[in-house]
């Protein structure tokens, strides 16, 4: 067996009742890249968290090249060449990178010489990892995947043997994930080792060595990569067998239920976000919208939900002009009103507010509705069983209607927002990345719910960066790119080349 | 990446607030051994003077009246997410409506002057906070800087009216002539005669139970009722408000002009309630207090109405005190004050972790 980088034995951890790592025991061989998956909440990153130093295991064994160690704090972490990347980034956006590589790791008084020396020394490990990060530009400039590329030089450059990456392609396009694997399997080469934690399986089977898999705190599987299929370790994620094909009936489209025609949108320093956009959807199909995210799709989601103004341009829906509609509500409010239903992209920013309780959730944005007045007062008890409705008919766990939302897994929180905005029973949905930091089950059970409606004859707008999940769903698929619509064709006909040569307006 | 807390939901509510107070009053009992006192009898002598007879309670809940609604004032706009420090001012302003409505209509009978001045307090109130609502919502400018500016302009405003308009006509004494007795509000011990119970005489009036009252309709208003339901979207999530189809801009300016009507009740306590004229210094500090009220009772009714009863006790048995003991000055009172807002504010969080390594350790046990 190759030597050990990195071996737990029974290591345990609790907050309070809730037992998050239970027994632990893993190895991981040096020079390799390691994946680690499960479910959210599966006490991925609180085993990460522990190995770099934010939390103390309470039992078990922690073991560094063979080493046994005791991981007090981060700088300990660093110290032992551990280096983490993480979901959300650390950096200061107004600094340049190398500003914020050396950040923290400043010797003596003048940062003069920090600086001289980290540039020389950047320069080597640019060179040698492939990481192309230009040390003087500006952090906040750059973009998701080069900033990324800081991170994880900013590990290197503290000396780092391990690197953790959590949840690294959460942010990134595929081109993006491209890349990343690629440095991934140069830092392999010259003997580094490298956690990756992930619910992806796709990436899993595609970049490591081995795989651990947690569920529920516990691990059911330390397996080769190259002995399994997605469909095993889905199985072993979930703890039952998932069902990844999706049954699709030919759509049978009706009338048309939205029409846009010629959108633009210029922003203040008179950039182009949208430019010339015309689609049609009908009822009973979905509609995808494919493209590098950045690309006018949000954009458009905020326009068609009456979050945003257009600059030109014609929005009809069932013969209504939207973008002119006299309304003394806010837009948002006056569209939710006409049948448009929005699950925004953003989740937890926009869909809903974290320090809510989630029966209080399940009516933002339906707040003014009359069934759930009572005088001036709300109506506690029906607003409460609407929300006790929809934790039971979209299995959200755990079943309470009280537990803050911020407390839910991202798929549990997803599926609230997405009761409450089916359960207005809306003409037209929009839908924002559906799927983003959920985990299989939740998405398996989502896509489900997304056919179902589009057999019901609602019109379905599905924007996504998952090019799997838009050929799963859609019926047409909309390409944009810089703004404008690259490409339409039928689902049918698409293939993930023809569509990735769209989405970066080669065609 | 935050520790999840380990402590139960009593521990934070209960056990935290009171052991930082208790980290107060042990710090300002240095501070009185330092000048010579003996810190325990000191706190005897306030917790006497505050609770230990009638005439002390009477001031005590007085005092509590006040800071209920300065209070609630800080925690309604604080539910928007806006921070207002200018309740002192719009108390200030709301004493002006009081005041013109008294000096004006005093000849009218007192269910009609009372409502009236009510009224006036609030509108003057809510007027006084619109402007930096206005400005918060549609310019952008801060609240803090606003609300703390206009605490300045109203004072420089309500001296100059006091000193050469409102005056009494032949008075020294930047104040206005007392009000006939029609506007004045009941005092406790008369309602009480009525009654047949006797009480002693203190300033304690009906505003209590209309502060009592506001307590109730603030929890209603906040947590029960699609409007606060709307304020407190904003003040935690102003893109999901966006998304939800609220007026932004409008809920903050509603939520400033709430936030000033509050502190305008304020003002009838202390002028309908006691003085009965207006005079210079009549916020004294009231609006400042109202801070640390809402700091400490966690922006919830329940918590005001116990932290406002603590402001309230420490007010008058510190006045108490320093009858009693000339080397604890007013000054001595307002540090203890100034500690508590200290360790109940700022170091709200001082004693978690070592509370959860010591509940960690019990329950291992």
């Amino acid at each position: 067996m190759a030597e050990l980088a990195i071996e737990l034995t029974g290591v345990n951890k609790y907050f309070g009742e809730v037992h998050a790592n239970k027994n632990i025991s893993f190895a991981v061989a040096k020079g390799s890249i390691h994946g680690i998956i499960g479910e959210n909440g599966a006490g991925k990153s609180t085993l990460m968290s522990i190995l770099y130093g934010y939390y103390q295991a309470d039992s078990g064994s922690i073991r560094l090249n063979g080493q046994e160690v005791r991981i007090r704090n981060s700088h300990d972490a660093i110290a032992r060449g551990i280096g983490m990347v993480h979901q959300h980034f650390m950096l200061v956006d107004t600094f340049t990178v190398l500003e914020n590589i050396v950040l923290g790791a400043e010797q003596g008084v003048a940062l003069k010489q920090s600086l001289l020396a980290a540039r020389a020394h950047l320069a080597t490990l640019n060179r040698d990892y492939g990481l192309q990060v230009d040390p003087d530009a500006i952090v906040g400039e750059l973009g998701v995947g080069e900033q990324q590329r800081v991170e994880i030089l900013k590990a290197l450059y503290r000396g780092a043997d391990v690197l953790i990456l959590d949840e690294p392609t959460a942010v990134l396009t595929p081109q993006e994930a491209d890349d990343l694997f690629r440095i991934l399997g140069l830092l392999k080469a010259q003997g580094k080792t490298v956690l990756l934690i992930t619910h992806k399986l796709r990436e899993v089977l595609d970049i490591t060595d081995a795989v651990t898999v947690m569920r529920a705190g516990e691990i059911v599987g330390n397996v080769v990569t190259a002995e399994v299929g997605k469909e095993d370790l889905a199985d072993l994620m979930v703890g039952r067998k998932v069902n990844l094909q999706l049954d699709k009936t030919p759509a049978t489209p009706g009338k048309t239920v939205l029409q846009v025609s010629n959108l633009s949108l210029t922003d203040a320093r008179g950039v182009k976000l949208l430019d010339d956009v015309s689609f049609e959807l009908r009822e009973g199909e979905i509609v995808g919208i494919a493209g590098v995210s950045g690309n006018g799709q949000s954009e458009l989601l905020e326009i068609l939900s009456g979050m945003r103004e257009a600059s030109t341009g014609s929005v009809r829906y069932n013969g209504t002009e939207l973008t002119t509609l006299p309304t003394r509500e806010p837009k948002a409010a006056a569209y939710r009103r006409l049948g448009i239903a929005h699950v925004p992209e953003d989740r937890s920013r926009e869909g809903l507010v974290k320090d809510f309780s989630t029966f209080e959730n399940a009516i933002l944005g339906y707040h003014d509705q009359p069934a759930i007045q009572r005088g001036l007062l709300f109506n506690r008890k029906a607003i409460i069983e609407r929300c006790r409705r929809f934790i039971s008919e979209f299995d959200v766990r755990p079943a309470n209607a009280f537990r803050r939302s911020g407390l839910f897994s991202g798929g549990n929180q997803q599926k609230v927002i997405l009761a409450r905005e089916i359960d207005s029973d809306p003409q037209l949905m929009l839908i924002g990345q559906p799927t983003r930091g959920v985990d299989i089950g939740a998405i398996e059970f989502i896509h489900k719910r997304l056919m179902a409606l589009r057999n019901a004859g609602k019109a379905l707008l599905l924007v996504s960066v998952e090019l799997d999940e838009i050929l799963a769903l859609s019926d047409r698929i909309i390409v944009m790119n810089a703004g404008r619509v690259s490409g339409e064709l039928p689902a049918a006909q698409a293939t993930a080349t023809e569509l990735g040569l769209l989405m970066g307006g080669h065609k | 990446m935050s520790q999840p807390s380990n402590l139960p939901r009593w521990a934070t509510l209960w056990l935290m607030p009171v052991l930082n107070l208790f980290a107060a009053l042990l710090v300002s009992g240095l501070v009185i051994t330092l000048i010579g006192e003996d810190p325990v009898e000191c706190l005897q002598l306030m917790i006497n003077g505050a609770f230990g007879y009638p005439e002390g309670i009477g001031y005590t809940l007085f005092y509590t009246t006040s800071f209920i609604f300065t209070g609630l004032a800080v925690a309604a706009a604080f539910h928007a997410g806006l921070f207002n420090i200018g309740g002192e001012g719009q108390m200030y302003l709301a004493g002006l409506g009081v005041t013109l409505v008294c000096l004006g209509l005093d000849f009218l009978p007192g269910w009609v002057v009372i409502p009236l001045a009510l009224l006036a307090s609030m509108v003057f109130g809510a007027a006084w906070a619109f402007i930096p609502g206005y400005l918060q919502a549609k310019r952008g400018s801060h609240i803090v800087v606003t609300t703390i500016m206009f605490n300045f302009i109203a004072s420089a405003l309500m001296t100059w009216l006091l000193v050469d308009k409102l005056i009494m006509p032949g008075s020294q004494t930047p104040a206005t002539r007392l009000f006939a007795e029609s506007a004045w509000i009941p005092m406790l011990h008369e309602l009480a005669a009525n009654l047949g119970i006797e009480l002693p005489q203190t300033p304690l009036n009906a505003t209590f139970f209309l502060a009592l009252i506001s307590l109730v309709v603030f929890y209603l208003m906040v947590w029960r009722s699609r409007w606060g339901y709307a304020l407190r979207t904003v003040g935690l999530n102003e893109k999901a408000a966006r998304y939800a189809g609220m007026p932004v801009s409008k809920v903050i300016i509603v939520a400033m002009c709430f936030s000033g009507a509050l502190a305008g009740l304020a003002a009838v306590n202390e002028l309908l309630g006691s003085t009965h004229r207006m005079n210079l210094a009549f916020t004294n500090g009231i609006g400042f207090v109202g801070i640390a009220v809402a700091l400490m009772g966690r922006n919830h009714p329940f918590g005001i109405l116990l932290s406002a009863l603590l402001f309230g006790a420490l007010t008058q048995g510190g006045l108490d005190l320093s009858f009693e003991k000339p080397a604890i000055t007013h000054e001595m009172i307002i540090l203890t004050q100034g500690l508590i807002i200290l360790f109940c504010g700022a170091l709200e969080n001082l004693f978690q972790t070592p509370l959860a390594l010591a509940f960690k350790q019990m329950t291992k046990r």
